[in-house]
């Protein structure tokens, strides 16, 4: 980036030196200096149309002759004022400038158009959920006019419950119009499913879509309306903001490891329990900005929900009955001791690094082996060639080239979505490599379509066709690709810096192993390794799978071999007998099976022994994001009736004999002495803050509430090894069809059915019903229609859901949406009927 | 799949080619369509809201929004032919409230309201640049809209007649 | 009755015909711009006419034309055909009678700013007009004058009308490119201003069509000609359109400098039904009430000599006052248009013309106290340079200077509650 001229100023007197271009307000927040504003969000270009940071400004005449400032008798500069105030949010500084907030007339001005907006507003802060955090309140407080010149009899009456969908309401006459909510709708989101209608004082904000206020962002707009206008529904009317306290946490749905607030409170309605009551996010830059998407914000219920286990399980009589923590841990510890090395854990990156560290610790203290519950791979090579220390995606822009392949981000990870969409507005180019239309290809420079099964391929004909021209060595057995792989290739080769998102859409484990390298391969042939804003990002499924793949966690090729294989199982965050009814009956005939989870999940209803363990929000721990940022959580709720994950683990060790650690901060320190990636990094070190452009925490509370504030930590990014791996080429696996069929594939949504989603009343709306999706022309040839319900045989289990028909299907693929009651890890063909109606 | 366009290809096509041919040039399309869908019914539907969105490549919301903010667009039924008439300043000066009192007088129903064959309604609008040949009113009928100047009550009513034979 | 530049329909039948406009010096500016002038000779010749905003602002022509940002393309030209303040109805009779001579405005524009594509953002209530336009840009097409490859050059030309859909805001230049990209016409932060971001965030010519339709006599007469139209400052042919207390309203066009008594006694024929004149207001329903004493009907209409009586010339819509109206009833119906009219985007404007309504209202109702008065001058005064586009501003001007110079009017009317 260019580096700027520096302008020196003074804001009421103080001097401050910014860069060139900087806007008046923020200057002034630099310094201290208090300038209400309410339609400014440091986020979004100032658009001026609240009127409330009205300045004076004064600049220094410059003599025409000469160009040089004119000087008063004393020598100082000659400042001439504009008869007009001006706006602070909009008017860049200049050099010399003088600007006064508090000259009378400044003083007046503020208050003249805090008159106005009070005009119209209806006061009711006593029953406002903004109460307490309101800008507009604050201000009134010390601005407002005593009593109101505006007859109160004239005030406009509108709505005060207006749904703008399900999950948010407005008010309409707390709003006053600053339009925050709609530009960030369309300008960041790029939703503009809100909009302003009407004009004058009618003017007013709607939602025309189906379903109201259709976004997956749409939370973020009750976080930066600066008045009580815009509420989430499940906060509306719960508590008052000064009753709450907060605990930092970081979100567990993704791999992106947003920042998240947790508000709590301890209420009588719960019986005197502290509960949540919202979920807000948390100011990190390099993370999530200040945004969540609304999964993060609406998912959490899960944690409160009735289903929850609330105490350990024990079969007896082939029944799971009730049991103490004392006796269930020693029957678990007896039999784990005489498993020996027939012990196989499987854990998922739902859990933490602490949890999952234990787990390794105390598998391999007895000699059994423990493995990663996923259907994706590559963290191996992540860890490898993961993106540089200090890695930003908001840096990103011009000169930087971002890859993304085989994930439509807006579902998988929404928030990378969200930056990767701003870098590519920067400047950067962007190109989306995948079998169907995703949202991000709005953005893209370039757009390549592959057939689902040819993400490898598609990655190594990029190489192959740069070996053509360079030194490159070449992957054997794939072709040089065309015009469009041409182009990205040499786009790829000659970028400064090079970031490749891979997913894992439509792909299982195997191809997903194939895809990774092929990745590394094109980050290592371009030499794109080992540098900042560089390296491989995987959009995992789970918030901590890298962090388990960094622990030394690695998937089982064959997982029901594997299953069937040891005799007793540890399955911990993992459900696999619910997300493949095939897995059933081996895990039923296992030996013995400990679950350990929040739910009594398939899985947990086949085990011997059931362990509640605790939610996120209840415990502390850390979780290593795809960008392998370690970030820590903290605890909110605490519910001595589970425990957490890593203390169940070291109850059972101990009672095993072996030396495996109970306290969080004690734990990550033996994994930072074994793991070396790790090495270096502390609880204290993770905890630390430095301070973050924009200042949202000062003052004003302008830009949204209390808690965008980050004291808690913004994490560290992990080292990557010093030496490169050397290349090595994947063995593309291949899909044959015969005549008839359909190629079934594996996509992931946002929402899904999955127990950490569906709990969640609030979105209940949003979670789609099972089905799968085909062609028109597919439907068409089978005679099928948008809504049939049609069944299908996996796995020699029958099938029976509705049929989508969209036009973004490719043709001969069946789309089947991860967790939403049809169990897929990997493509496969499938033959579909129509059921008989009746 | 989308009426609007199945019905009006030529039009719509026409209408395209004025604006760039990018996603900012295609929304500008958002006025004329909207202006060609209100020819069906004098109102503008939830569907052609679609249908529109569709066409223009924006979201029904960024449709829906400018039928509240312009006056001459209707998001519901009302009178076929919309009796407009400018009680501005400069009409005032020269009659146009009184004018406009007895029309509705004569007519039987208060400004703002329909008559009760559906047909007329009758409302004060804001200046029309017709100032020196006030009283005077537009007529907004689904197929466009038409000046009558230099009124009188009576030629007023003549002209309602017409439209209401027509 | 000096030669008609503008108005020239009313001498010439049928000029609305492409064959009689090219009987009449009409499409002759265009062949020669496009065939024998740079476009900065076009610009240049533009700027020496002293020609100035017809819209309202009065800003020199061709110096706006000389800001075409020449870095970022491509340019656009939008000619700005909302006529919605009350009292304006020039630009309707121009393009209604003279259409040609418009359009060919237009495309000079075009050519010197080197934009290809040139939109005529109509108000929607001319529909009619907009019909008509099409038809004579269609004509200008089948003769040669508009499309690609204009008198054999590599210049391409398009013109395309678009409608607006009833928001006076739109007249507003910013708003009226919101607008024409489909958006709600609300007015944007300025600067940049528009030859340097516009339409679809290109630069942009904003003109208004009586400022446009000046250009081909231009071009075709020189600048030295036209400066002899007018006075020094303001040069130039302007139609003044008179309307309100007069025997005969209508538009006249007279050079700049006319006064405001041979406009309104000689042209207009004096005050309808024996009435005497009371206020002027010179620029529309955004005027400030210029009290009509001697003096003031004496002063020329200029852009420098009317703002010396406290007001403005805006776009010469003239409304006569006589003394049978009530001041309070005349600020009513201002208020009642602009709260009408405020798009809503900024607080003084949205907030102050609803506040400022209710209580014109109830002055003008007869009810209110003169505290009431005081307060409306208040709420007037403190919308004042703090609205984020000039329409907030033009909705003070009526009450602020109606307050100040016919107290005895608002004295009269509460005086008659407090009896």
């Amino acid at each position: 980036m260019p580096i700027k001229n520096k302008v020196s100023l003074t804001i009421d007197g103080k001097p401050v030196t910014v860069p060139e271009g900087t806007l008046i307000v923020n200057a002034a927040k630099l310094i201290g200096v208090d300038i209400p504003v309410f339609c400014y969000h440091p986020k979004m270009e100032p658009v001026g149309m609240c009127r409330q940071c009205l300045v004076e400004v004064g600049r220094p005449v410059i003599d025409r002759a000469t160009g040089n400032p004119v000087l008063e008798e004393d020598g100082s500069l000659k400042i001439q004022f504009g008869a007009k105030l001006e706006t602070a949010c909009s008017t860049p500084v200049s050099e010399g400038m003088v600007v006064v907030g508090t000259s009378a007339k400044a003083v007046a001005g503020r208050k003249e158009i805090l008159e106005f907006l009070l005009t119209s507003h209806p006061l009711d802060c006593p029953i406002c959920d903004k109460g307490g955090e309101c800008p507009l309140q604050n201000l009134t407080m010390r601005h407002g006019p005593g009593e109101s010149r505006f007859n109160y009899a004239e005030k406009m009456h509108l709505a005060k419950k207006f749904p703008l969908g399900e999950l948010i309401y407005l008010d309409r006459e707390r709003c006053i119009q600053c339009g925050r909510c709609v530009r960030f709708q369309s300008l960041i989101a790029d939703d503009p499913v809100i909009s302003f209608t009407d004009r004058g004082r009618s003017l007013q904000i709607f939602s025309h879509s189906e379903p109201g206020f259709d976004s997956y962002f749409s939370g973020n707009t009750t976080d930066i309306c600066p008045v009580g206008a815009l509420t989430t529904v499940d906060f509306r009317f719960e508590a008052r903001p000064w009753e709450l306290c907060t605990t930092a946490s970081i979100c567990a749905h993704c791999p992106v490891g947003c920042n998240l607030a947790i508000n709590l409170r301890r209420e009588a309605r719960s019986n005197g329990e502290v509960v949540i009551k919202r979920i807000m996010p948390r100011q990190n830059e390099s993370v999530n900005e200040i945004w969540i998407c609304d999964k993060g914000r609406f998912g959490y219920h899960y944690t409160q929900s009735k289903n929850r286990l609330t105490q350990p399980l024990v079969r007896r009589e082939g029944e799971l009955v009730a049991i103490g923590w004392d006796e269930v841990l020693s029957y678990v510890a007896e039999n784990f001791k005489d498993a020996g090395q027939n012990l196989l854990t499987l854990a998922s990156g739902r859990l933490s690094n602490e949890d999952l560290f234990n787990l390794s610790e105390l598998t391999s203290g007895l000699g059994g082996k423990s493995a990663l519950y996923t259907d994706m791979a590559g963290g191996d090579l992540v860890t490898q060639l993961g993106v540089g220390k200090g890695t930003n995606l908001s840096d990103l822009g011009k000169g930087t080239v971002i890859l993304v392949v085989a994930s439509d981000l807006h579902e998988e990870a929404p928030i990378w979505w969200l930056r990767v969409k701003q870098a590519a507005e920067r400047g950067a180019t962007l190109i989306v490599t995948n079998p169907r239309y995703t949202k991000l290809e709005r953005y893209a420079s370039q757009v390549i379509r592959y057939n689902y099964g040819s993400e490898a391929s598609t990655i190594l004909a990029m190489i192959n066709t740069l070996s053509a021209k360079q030194n490159f060595p070449k992957a054997p057995k794939i072709a040089q690709g065309g015009e469009a792989i041409k182009s990205a290739a040499e786009t790829i080769t000659s970028a400064e810096n090079l970031i490749v998102f891979y997913g894992s859409e439509g792909i299982g484990l195997e191809a997903s192993q194939a895809l990774a390298q092929a990745c590394a391969n094109l980050l290592m042939v371009t030499n794109h390794v080992r540098k900042v804003n560089n390296g491989l990002i995987p959009v995992w499924p789970r918030a901590n799978d890298q962090g388990a793949w960094e622990i030394g966690f690695r998937p089982l090729p064959n997982l029901k071999e594997a299953l069937q294989q040891y005799e007793a199982l540890y399955i911990a965050a993992a459900d696999p007998a619910g997300d493949d009814p095939s897995l059933a009956d081996v895990i039923r005939n296992a030996g013995f099976v400990v679950v350990q989870d929040l739910f009594l999940t398939e899985t947990a209803k086949l085990a011997d022994v059931v362990l509640p363990a605790q939610a996120f929000t209840e415990r502390e721990g850390t979780f290593t994001s795809g960008e392998r940022r370690v970030q820590r959580f903290y605890p909110g709720v605490v519910r001595n009736e589970y425990k957490p994950d890593y203390a169940i683990t070291a109850g059972i060790s101990k009672l095993a004999e072996l030396n495996v650690e109970a306290v969080p901060f004690r734990i990550f320190n033996h994994l930072e002495a074994k793991v070396p990636t790790f090495a270096g990094i502390n609880y204290r070190m993770l905890a630390q803050v430095t301070e973050q452009w924009p200042i949202v925490d000062r003052g004003g509370l302008y830009y949204g509430g209390t808690l965008y504030a980050n004291a808690q930590g913004l994490g560290v990014q992990l080292s990557l090894p010093s030496q490169i791996p050397s290349l090595t080429w994947p063995e593309v696996p291949g899909v044959y069809l015969s005549e008839g069929q359909l190629l079934a594939v594996p996509v992931t949504i946002l929402y899904d059915r999955g127990q950490t989603v569906i709990p969640s009343e609030l979105l209940y709306l949003r979670i789609p019903s099972a089905h799968i999706a085909l062609n028109p022309e597919n439907a068409r040839f089978l005679n099928l229609t948008d809504g049939t319900k049609v069944q299908f045989t996996l796995d020699g289990i029958t099938v029976k859901v509705r049929l989508h028909v969209n036009d973004q299907v490719p043709i001969g693929v069946a789309i089947v949406p991860r967790s939403l009651g049809v169990s897929l890890r990997s493509p496969t063909p499938i033959e579909i009927k129509t059921i008989e109606s009746g | 799949m989308n009426a609007l366009l199945e019905k009006y290809p030529n039009e719509i096509q026409m209408i395209l080619a004025k604006y760039p041919s990018d996603r900012a040039g295609k929304r500008s399309a958002v006025m004329p369509l909207l202006y060609l869908a209100q020819r069906e019914n004098g109102y503008i539907t939830k569907e052609a809201i679609a249908q529109i969105a569709d066409i223009c490549e924006v979201s029904t919301t960024e449709v829906a929004s400018l039928i509240g903010f312009y006056t001459l667009y209707h998001d519901e039924p009302s009178g076929k032919y919309h009796i407009q008439v400018c009680t501005d300043l400069p009409c005032a000066l020269r009659g146009a409230d009184e004018f406009l009192e007895k029309l509705c007088q004569n007519l039987g129903i208060k400004v703002g309201e329909t008559t009760r064959d559906g047909k007329i309604i009758v409302e004060a609008v804001m200046c029309l640049a017709g100032c020196d040949k006030a009283p005077m009113f537009q007529v907004q009928s689904p197929e466009g809209i038409e000046y009558h100047e230099n009124q009188t009550v009576e030629s007023a009513l003549e002209v309602i007649s017409k439209l209401r034979e027509g | 009755m000096a030669e008609h530049i503008l108005l020239r329909h009313r001498a010439i039948p049928g000029l609305d015909q492409i064959d009689t406009y090219r009987q009449n010096e009409g499409l002759i500016a265009l062949k020669k711009a496009v065939t024998s002038m740079d476009p900065n000779d076009v610009t240049n010749e533009v700027k020496a006419s002293g020609l100035r905003g017809r819209g309202g602002a009065g800003f020199p022509t061709g110096m706006k034309w000389s800001f075409i940002d020449g870095n970022n393309w491509p340019h656009f030209v939008v000619a700005n055909a909302d006529e919605s303040e009350p009292g304006t109805f020039k630009d309707r009779e121009i393009m209604e009678g003279n259409p040609y001579q418009f359009l060919e405005g237009v495309a000079i524009c075009a050519y010197a700013v080197k934009a290809n594509d040139a939109y005529i953002y109509l108000r929607g209530e001319f529909w009619p007009i907009a019909r008509k336009l099409d038809q004579c840009i269609a004509e200008m097409e089948k003769a040669g004058y508009l499309g690609d490859k204009l008198f054999k050059t590599n210049i391409s030309i398009r013109l395309h009308t678009h409608l607006g859909a009833g928001a006076y805001i739109c007249g507003e230049e910013s708003a009226m490119l919101d607008s024409l990209e489909g958006k709600l016409g609300q007015p944007r932060l300025r600067p940049p201003f528009p030859p340097a971001v516009g339409v679809y965030s290109k630069p942009t010519i904003v003109n208004n069509v009586e400022t446009l339709t000046n250009v081909p006599m231009i071009i075709n007469r020189g600048a030295a000609w036209y400066k002899t139209i007018g006075t020094e400052k303001s040069p130039g042919p302007k139609i003044f359109s008179l309307s309100g207390c007069v025997n005969r309203p209508g538009n006249y066009e007279l050079p700049l400098g006319t006064t405001f008594r041979e406009l309104i006694m000689d042209h207009g024929r004096g005050i309808l039904g024996g009435h005497k004149i009371k206020a002027i207001m010179a620029a529309g329903a955004s005027s400030s009430l210029i009290v009509a004493t001697d003096e003031a009907l004496n002063t020329p209409m200029d852009y420098e000599s009317v703002p010396q009586l406290g007001a403005q010339l805006g776009s010469a819509s003239v409304i006569v006052i006589d003394d049978s109206v009530s001041i309070p009833w005349l600020i009513n119906k201002t208020i009642h248009f602009f709260k009408h009219e405020s798009c809503g985007k900024c607080t003084p404007c949205r907030e102050g013309t609803y506040w400022m309504m209710h209580l014109t209202e109830h002055i003008a109702s007869g009810e209110a106290s003169m505290a009431e008065v005081q307060l409306l001058h208040d709420v007037a005064s403190q919308i004042k340079g703090k609205c984020l586009c000039a329409l907030g501003e033009f909705s003070i001007e009526a009450p602020l200077s109606g307050i100040e110079r016919f107290s005895a009017d608002f004295e009269s009317v509460t005086n008659k509650s407090n009896a």
